[in-house]
Order: C-alpha cells, then structure tokens, then sequence
C-alpha cells in the first residue's frame, strides 16, 4: 500500500538538543496509527513535524525528507496553509476558540475564502454529525463553545477540523484531559473517521494505542525503535526496549 | 516576642483595610467636594449656552464641543496606531533588540510631563506643519500621549491570549494575519478597551498640552483647523485668572460627569460584547 505520509532520514535539533534522530516511518492511508513512548521521547515533535508546527519555533533545525503523498512538505514551493489543510491537528487540551459553536466549525472554513452562508451552514452541519454532536448541539449552535463539557469541546475541536476536509489527523494526546467514558467516547469517533481519513495519534496509554491503532509505531529519546502492526508490537515486539517499554518496565 | 498567625492575620486585614479605605474616602471626598460645589451651577443653561464675558457668564457648550473634538479625534488617530504597533511588537516580530528599544521608549514616552508634549506640539504641528492653534494640532499630541499607555496595554492583552487558540488558528491553516484578526484581538478586546478608555480619561483632563496646541478659544469650532478650548483648560482660567469659582466648579463636575459616563459607557460596551464572545 502506498504511504500517505512518510519520512526520510528525518532528523530534528532544537538548538543543540537531538529531538529526532533518523526517523523512517511511513504511514498508511485511512488508517490509525499510534505512536507511544515515554514522556521527551520525540513523539510529539515528530508528529508536529507532519504539519510543520515546529516551524512556529524558534531555532528548530530539519533535515531529512517528509513527504506526503509523495510530494516534500519541505519544499519550497510548498504552501504552508494549504498544508495545514490537509493536515490537521487535534491537541491535547480540548482549545475550541472563545466563539460561539457555529463559529468554531465554520473558522477553517472562513479561512479558507468560503463566503457563501448556506455552503458554510453546511459544512458545518456535516462536521457536526460526522462527530456526532449535531443531535445535541443543532438547537444551540450560537451558545459559547467553552461552556460545553471537556468531551464536547474536544468534539467540537474534531468537528472543526473536518469542516475543512482534511486528508490527515493529527492527535497529540487528544484524551489526556478527559474521564475515561469521555475517552472511550472519542476513540469509537476516532475508529469511525478512520474511514476516511488518514490518523496520527500520540498517546501515553498504551492501552489505548492497542484499542485504537492498527499500527504503533514505539520511540524512545529521538529514535524510532520499532514500527509494525499494533498487535504484534504488543504481543512479540522484535526489540528489547520496546518489550521493556509494553510490558510496564520502565516508562 | 513573636505574634502568632491569627493575630498577625488580624494585624494585616485591618492595615490592609485601613489602607484602602483612606485611598477611596481621599478620592471620594475630592470627586463629592467637587460636585457640591460645581452641580448647584450646572444648569441646562449652563450645558446649553456659549460662555460670556469670558465666561464669567453664560454656560459651556462650544467647551464640551471642543473637548469632545479633541479628545475624540486624539483617541481616533491614537488607537489604531497603539493597536497596530503592539500587534506588531507582540505577533510580528521576534524579541530582540528592536522591540526593546522600541518598548523602552514607549515606555520613557509614557513619563515625560505632558507641558513638554505641549511644547513640542506648538513647536512641529501648529507652527512646522503650519497647523495653528487649532483641534487637529491638539488631538495630535493627545495621541502622542496616549500612545504609550495603548501599546502596552494592548500588549498585555494580547500576550495573555492563550497560545492554544493561536495554535488551533494556524493549525487549521490560517494565515497569521487571520489569526490575529479572528481570534487574538477578539479575546484580547476587553484589555484594549480598558487601555483606551484610560487614555482618553487621561486626554480628556489634559490641560498643559492642549493649552499650547489648541489654544484657549471661546467661539464655537466649526471645523478640526479651529482653535477650541477644552473643560480642564476652561476650569484653570477661570480659577487662575479669578473670572468666576462658581463657574470653575460647575466646568470641573461637568469634567468628573464626563470622564464617569464614558468609563461606564465603555464598560458597558464590553460587558456586552464579552458577553457574547465567552
């Protein structure tokens, strides 16, 4: 199967600090993939490299090749905004902006030049139910989005994204501020958009990287040690370390 | 001997209280002192009518107008440039040595006696640039006193957007200037506001500045390239050259009416957009 994303001898300095060193990975399309390791591991870092967010701070270094559907994303003539487009990030803490519900949806869509209010209304309600939210919020699309629940903002900041028709997920952490019924909440939606769309996630539980992804990919201070099918990471990881790591021995 | 910590507790609620209620009754006694004299003389004659015989007679009216004038107009040109020029600093630039002396001299601005603003805005607008003792002479070094306080208030208020709503923005592929416009200065609003309302308070009372750059007119400005005189202006020389007290105090209620009408103004303003935002 071709890549969706894929990196080459990807290496990332933060000054003198090695964040990345060498990374190969290449991602599947319309699939989860995981990526675990310990906190400082780098797995943050890289997946910030896929959207390039890490241009936003200073004295970051790249080398190496990132390519998403075979084209380099660090390419001169590549368009930062259309890339953030196409791929898009859900972070850790639900950040839906201080708008109300409609204007969060419709933000990327605005953005992006569409003037037309009925063409947005719906993209925004097709963002709405493709994360499920549309049945509870369509009655109070104008109320503030930061008076919904944890769950519900996070949601909202999905939703945000679909509006505008990405190609790929990005998720740092996306679980790490909700309750566990929240959580398994957002990974259902996550299993359901994976249908059509190519998703990333970062995540400190290892229990969810099994629940979710269909392949993880295990890192540890810069390097990427191992990357398969999730369910032989787990079950007869080829490295040590990564066997380390699942079995709760250190991490 | 040492004071155990209910009773040092104690101590500072009722120092701290003290403290602070001397500082209101201090301010409340002056603003009451002010009005009591001065609203027995406030009048609808006295709103509506031109001053006479230099104002020992008469009311106010092309006063207010010319305070208005100029403040209004200083704030007009002051704002955007404040408003911008922080945006810049906060969102355009990186730290270095530019934004610091930039900063340093906002900030330097910020402390010079307005009678010097004054000085050199009779000097470079009303007679380099041949402006006059005139509105537009005075509202321009109005803004440039204003100028300092905007900046940094803007500044702040812009610094504590949180970087999560700045990420989310770029993340979805915004460009920064949409970023700065849809979200950064929509949360940011309330703190600007309050940074303008304070300097047009400050302008509004202005007198040294306005005095050189505006003149001290009587007639009613008919456009921004007449001389007027301003509320605080007015207050002064009818106190200082003795023409009326009563009138002096019915100018400075008038002033302290003003000043409280467009904080609350402006407040409401806010509320109701905050209201709205959240």
């Amino acid at each position: 199967m071709e890549a969706k994303l894929q990196t080459t001898g990807l290496n990332l300095r933060y000054g003198q600090f090695h964040a990345l060193k060498d990374v190969n990975i290449a991602v599947p399309p319309r699939s989860i993939t995981a990526i675990i390791g310990p906190s400082g591991c780098g797995k943050s870092t890289l997946l910030r490299c896929f959207n390039r967010m890490n241009d936003l701070i200073e004295s970051v270094r790249i080398d190496g090749q990132i390519k998403l559907d075979d084209v380099d994303i660090y390419s001169r003539d590549m368009n930062l905004n259309q890339l953030r487009r196409r791929v898009g990030m859900v972070f850790q803490r639900p950040n839906p902006f201080p708008l109300s519900v409609f204007d969060n949806v419709a933000y990327g869509r605005r953005v992006h030049g569409m003037k037309d209010s009925s063409g947005i209304g719906q993209a925004v309600r097709n963002a709405l139910e493709a994360t499920r939210l549309w049945d509870d919020l369509k009655d109070r699309l104008s109320m503030p989005a930061l008076e919904l629940t944890p769950e519900q903002q996070q949601r909202l900041c999905i939703s945000r994204l679909v509006a505008v028709e990405p190609e790929v997920l990005l998720m740092d952490e996306p679980c790490s501020a909700l309750d566990p019924i929240a959580t398994g909440h957002i990974e259902e939606l996550m299993a359901g958009l994976a249908e059509n769309y190519t998703i990333v996630i970062v995540t400190h539980n290892m229990q969810q990287a099994a629940r979710v992804s269909k392949q993880t990919a295990f890192m540890l201070l810069g390097d990427l040690v191992e990357f398969g099918p999730t369910n032989r990471i787990f079950t007869s990881p080829a490295d040590k370390r990564t066997e380390d790591y699942v079995t709760g021995r250190y991490g | 001997m040492r004071l155990s910590p209910a009773t040092s507790q104690k101590i500072a609620v009722t120092g701290l209280w003290t403290l602070a209620a001397v500082t209101m009754g201090v301010l409340l006694f002056i603003i009451a002192y002010v009005l009591a004299h001065g609203l027995p003389y406030v009048t609808w004659e006295f709103l509506s009518q031109s001053p006479h015989r230099m104002g020992k007679e008469g009311g106010v009216f092309p006063i207010i107008v010319g305070t208005l004038m100029v403040a209004g107009l200083g704030v007009l040109i002051a704002a955007p440039v404040g408003v911008i020029t922080a945006v810049y600093l906060t969102e355009y630039t990186r730290e270095g040595k530019l934004t610091a002396v930039i900063r340093f001299g906002a900030d330097c601005l910020a402390g010079i006696p307005s009678i010097i603003f004054g000085l050199f805005g009779f000097v470079f607008f009303a007679i380099t640039l041949g402006l006059g003792l005139s509105i537009i002479s005075g509202a321009l070094t109005l803004a440039l006193m204003m100028l300092p306080t905007i900046i940094r208030t803007t500044e702040e208020a812009v610094k504590a957007v949180p970087r999560a709503y700045r990420e989310a923005s770029f993340g979805l592929g915004s460009t920064r200037w949409q970023m700065v416009t849809k979200v950064v200065l929509r949360s940011a609003l309330p703190g600007i506001v309050t940074g303008i309302v304070l300097s047009i308070g400050r302008s509004i009372s202005e007198t040294a500045a306005v005095m050189l750059t505006a003149g001290s007119a009587l007639g009613l400005p008919q456009s921004i390239f007449d001389p007027a005189r301003t509320l605080a202006l007015h207050f002064y020389i009818m106190s200082r050259e003795g023409i009326s007290m009563s009138k002096a105090f019915a100018t400075a209620a008038v002033l302290i009416l003003a000043i409280l009408l467009i904080n609350l103004l402006a407040y409401w303003i806010m509320r109701r957009f905050v209201a709205k935002a959240r």
